[in-house]
């Protein structure tokens, strides 16, 4: 009797990428649930204009390059890339913003360097600082947390010009916390006076604290899933706390503490979903530990000193780049080697 | 009286040296699946008509063949002689006539086949009447016992079969500190060695006896998982009704590969295995309870390694089993002997899931590696799905026993840069396939691997043959060399020696012209003129020279007009 003859191991393997995506957006529900509602429908036309452009034009490039598109549109990673840079943009931007975006985040960062699996920095935050350094005015436009428009209103701001739709954006948009802290920082204001306006919540900015424990939730369901593991997230946070911490003890008036650093911003979605790319982080258990860590003292610097309020996007392009060498010089000492 | 305390001590430190576990990297926790196979009893799997018994069943070199086609043989009769120190012989493994020595499809990942001796069997099953009988083993030495053990031609019995007797011999007299017997089948659907455990336990006892009788360890551990709670009891029985407790039972996780002879080593010792080295390096020698079982065999009972227990088991069979099959009894035989196939039947492996391979044809033989035929159905494991492209996520990381970057090591291989591959350690790779289980892009990665081995493997061949070439070619030209240097040294020698003669001649006549050139030149200082050939001149000439003379006294000398 004949037989058909594979390779080892015969057992079914493990979930596949498709599935491992899947479970990313999954666990990214509870932090976009938290942004939309206090962010308002912005949060999902961005998400669905990004989708909707990173699948065509994943599919376009593709079928340029005479790959299979049905496979690579299902393993998930396009749409996935798409939801994490339309979930850093504000909410009242212009439609065109999250389809730039994920254009250059899909076509250039993702498919030009080969696709999935062989881009070196991660797209969506390339996406993301693309349209940054581009249009620093349209990247501005956050609605104030829990005074947004109502879905046409919002549809209509995202459509048409500002001006013709009656609804006056300026008044609608706010300055995000970290912003606010910048600036008034630059004024000489002390951290106390800044604290008692209205922008401020519990432990971070108001609002934002919600969504960034929403994506700590998230995250921390991915580490019990196994789809994440513990080194990158730990060292990012890790290295956030202990410089916010440093300088906080330092000087109090002029440094923030280092739970407002954890829950502003994009902390959380940046050290659970955006520096564990696989694909562009370091690799070996310990340099994901050092990549993790390099991400969080970044994004301190850039957050403290640098040209613009938050500074996740920046540093993990930065890290992106020392992610080979990291590998390089933190191989695993192998079994029964000295 | 402080010795007995010091013996009592001893035993106890041994107990709790080995209480606490170590721990090794990675691994996976897999569905066991034994308790398919081993709601029956161990069955004799009988006489197959055919019986092919390959000449090589193991690492090391093929037994040179001793039979003809049309020649009869006895059970446990030697076909095939050992060639080399790595090498056991062939036995014959029941009684019949040899019909054929040939290649036939052997259980190889290649599919190649093997020169074979393939006897029809007559049902009689006589035993080789030269056999041999042995005395209590206490009173036979060492080597003797490693010569029956070889003579018996057992090799080990857990998967990889290495001459038994190559592993038990010493070069040092360096004193063995553990003697591991290995019965931690951590493969999912084998169960071959539990039941040898709950079936055989004084057996292997015995043979345990035998082999510490041969080794003197220190300490002696039987090792089994933490499932096989029967083959555990079964054997705590036995042994603490032994007079004396040197052996010690250990229980180890059941954590796939756990049974790996460097994961368990480092389970019950905390020590690792140097890499590239051997368990022997460090004093511990592991051995499969078969293998033991076996060695009991061919001492005490005088049988050589003529049979093995089998599991035949998977979705695939209808009634999954531990068979005692004979060696060299095809795999369709003993597949037929457990209720044969069932019609969705798929996939056919020697070996268990993780590490065993998959063979196109169940005329292949049960060699004596073969602890499990597995057949299995598309729906227990369906055919591999199609590779996508690394995401580096690092899961064959997390999971690697051996502690490398399988998805570097993956990267190399694929671009067959070799040196890189061997750099990250492609020959630490133990192959357990727990790296290709993980991956979420389902990249067959223990075959890259195996692929990059097999061209490390070429390339140091060819390097070795080419070395051996250019060996040659440069002794061939210095012989080259040396001939011509010989040959223009004699030739220089003769010629001097030639020279020598004719300079001492040459001396001689010149001396003898400068003499007489001096007593010209005396003559001419006394004559002033020089005249030559003037000696017995005829008359005509003499007036010539007068009338020329005297021309020349009145004529003014050329060049003066």
């Amino acid at each position: 009797m004949k037989f058909n003859t594979y390779s080892s191991p015969h057992l079914p393997v493990a979930e596949g990428v498709a599935i491992m995506m899947q479970k990313v957006m999954l666990a990214l529900i509870p932090g976009t649930a938290c942004a939309v509602w206090l962010f308002g429908w912005g949060v999902l036309i961005n998400i669905l204009l990004a989708a909707v452009t990173a699948l065509a034009a994943e599919a376009l490039v593709l079928k340029l390059r005479r790959r299979r598109v049905a496979v690579s549109l299902l393993d998930g990673s396009a749409l996935l890339t798409a939801v994490l840079l339309a979930l850093a943009l504000p909410p009242l931007t212009p439609w065109w913003i999250p389809v730039v975006g994920t254009l250059f985040a899909i076509v250039v960062a993702k498919q030009l360097y080969g696709g999935l699996g062989y881009n070196p920095f991660n797209p969506a935050m390339a996406g993301y600082v693309v349209l940054l350094i581009s249009f620093p005015l349209e990247l501005t436009q956050w609605s104030a947390p829990g005074n947004y428009p109502g879905l046409l209103d919002t549809l209509a701001l995202a459509f048409t010009d500002a001006a013709r739709t009656g609804v006056d954006l300026d008044a609608l948009s706010t300055a995000t916390p970290m912003d606010t802290i910048k600036t008034r920082l630059g004024l000489n204001e002390t951290l106390g006076e800044i604290h008692s306006t209205v922008l401020f919540g519990y432990v971070g900015g108001r609002a934002w604290e919600w969504v960034n424990l929403g994506f700590l939730l998230g995250g921390l369901w991915l580490l019990q899933a196994r789809v994440i593991q513990w080194q990158i997230p730990a060292g990012m946070l890790g290295g956030l706390s202990a410089m916010a911490a440093v300088f906080y003890l330092f000087n109090p008036d002029s440094y923030t503490s280092p739970a407002f650093h954890l829950f502003s911003g994009a902390a959380m979605l940046g050290a659970f979903f955006i520096a564990t790319d696989p694909v562009s982080a370091s690799t070996t258990p310990r340099g994901r530990l050092i990549y993790g860590a390099g991400i969080g003292i970044l994004t301190y610097l850039i957050r403290t000193w640098g040209g613009y309020p938050d500074g996740v996007a920046f540093a993990v392009l930065l890290m992106n780049m020392a992610a080979p060498t990291i590998d390089h010089y933190t191989r695993p000492r192998v079994f029964g080697q000295p | 009286m402080a010795s007995v305390t010091s013996t009592d001590s001893g035993n106890r430190d041994t107990a709790s040296r080995f209480e606490h576990l170590d721990r090794f990297h990675g691994g996976l926790v897999l569905p066991s699946l034994h308790e398919m196979s081993t709601s029956l009893p161990i069955r004799e799997a009988g006489i197959p008509p055919l019986l092919v018994i390959p000449l090589l069943q193991h690492i090391g070199e093929t037994a040179e063949c001793l039979v003809k086609a049309g020649e009869h043989v006895h059970k446990g009769q030697i076909i095939a002689a050992p060639r080399g120190k790595v090498s056991v012989p062939v036995h014959a493994s029941s009684s019949g006539t040899v019909v054929a020595v040939e290649e036939h499809p052997f259980p190889h990942p290649s599919g190649l086949s093997f020169p074979s001796v393939i006897i029809e069997t007559d049902g009689r099953d006589e035993w080789d009447e030269r056999s041999y009988t042995l005395p209590d083993y206490r009173q036979l030495s060492r080597v003797r016992l490693l010569d029956h053990i070889r003579a018996a031609g057992i090799v080990g019995l857990g998967g990889a079969g290495f001459p038994t007797q190559v592993k038990l011999s010493r070069d040092s007299d360096d004193r063995i500190e553990l003697l591991v017997i290995n019965g931690v089948e951590c493969e999912p659907y084998i169960s071959c060695d539990n039941m040898l455990l709950r079936e055989r336990t004084r057996e292997l006892i015995e043979g345990v006896r035998i082999l510490q009788h041969i080794l003197q360890p220190r300490d002696c551990v039987i090792a089994v998982e933490a499932d096989m709670r029967e083959a555990e009891a079964a054997l705590r029985a036995a042994v603490s009704t032994a007079a004396d407790s040197s052996i010690n039972v250990i229980s180890v996780p059941a954590r796939y590969p756990s049974g790996g002879e460097r994961q368990l080593i480092k389970l019950l010792t905390g020590r690792e295995v140097p890499s590239q080295g051997f368990p022997s390096d460090m004093g511990i020698i592991c051995l499969n309870v078969g293998t033991s079982a076996a060695v009991y065999r061919a001492i005490v009972r005088s049988h050589p390694l003529v049979s093995r227990i089998v599991t035949v088991t998977g979705g695939g069979v209808k009634q999954p089993c531990n068979l005692e099959v004979l060696i060299g009894t095809p795999f369709s035989y003993a597949v037929e002997v457990s209720g044969g196939y069932k019609d969705d039947v798929d996939r056919l492996l020697m070996g268990g899931p993780m590490m065993g391979f998959a063979v196109s044809t169940d005329e292949v033989p049960v060699i004596k590696a073969t602890n499990c035929i597995l057949a299995v159905t598309r729906e227990e494991m369906p055919p591999p799905e199609a590779p996508l492209p690394c995401i580096r996520c690092g899961k064959c990381t997390e999971v690697c026993p051996a502690e490398l970057l399988p998805q570097q090591l993956y990267w190399y291989a694929r671009s067959e840069n070799l040196d890189a591959a061997q750099d990250y350690s492609l020959f630490d790779c133990i192959e357990c396939g727990c790296c290709a289980y993980v991956c979420p892009s389902h990249i067959p990665l223990v075959q890259y691997y195996r692929h990059a081995k097999t061209e490390v493997w070429n390339n140091e061949k060819q390097r070795q043959a080419s070395d051996i070439a250019r060996e040659r070619h440069q002794a061939h030209q210095e012989r080259l060399e040396r001939i011509k240097r010989e040959r223009a040294e004699r030739l220089a020698r003769k010629k001097q020696a030639i020279s020598g003669k004719d300079g001492a001649r040459k001396d001689a006549k010149q001396a003898a012209i400068q003499a007489a050139l001096d007593r010209v030149k005396k003559k001419k200082e006394l004559e002033g003129i020089t005249r030559r050939n003037v000696d017995n001149l005829t008359a005509e000439q003499a007036d010539k020279i007068r009338e020329v003379d005297s021309r020349r006294q009145h004529k003014p000398p050329p060049g003066e007009h």
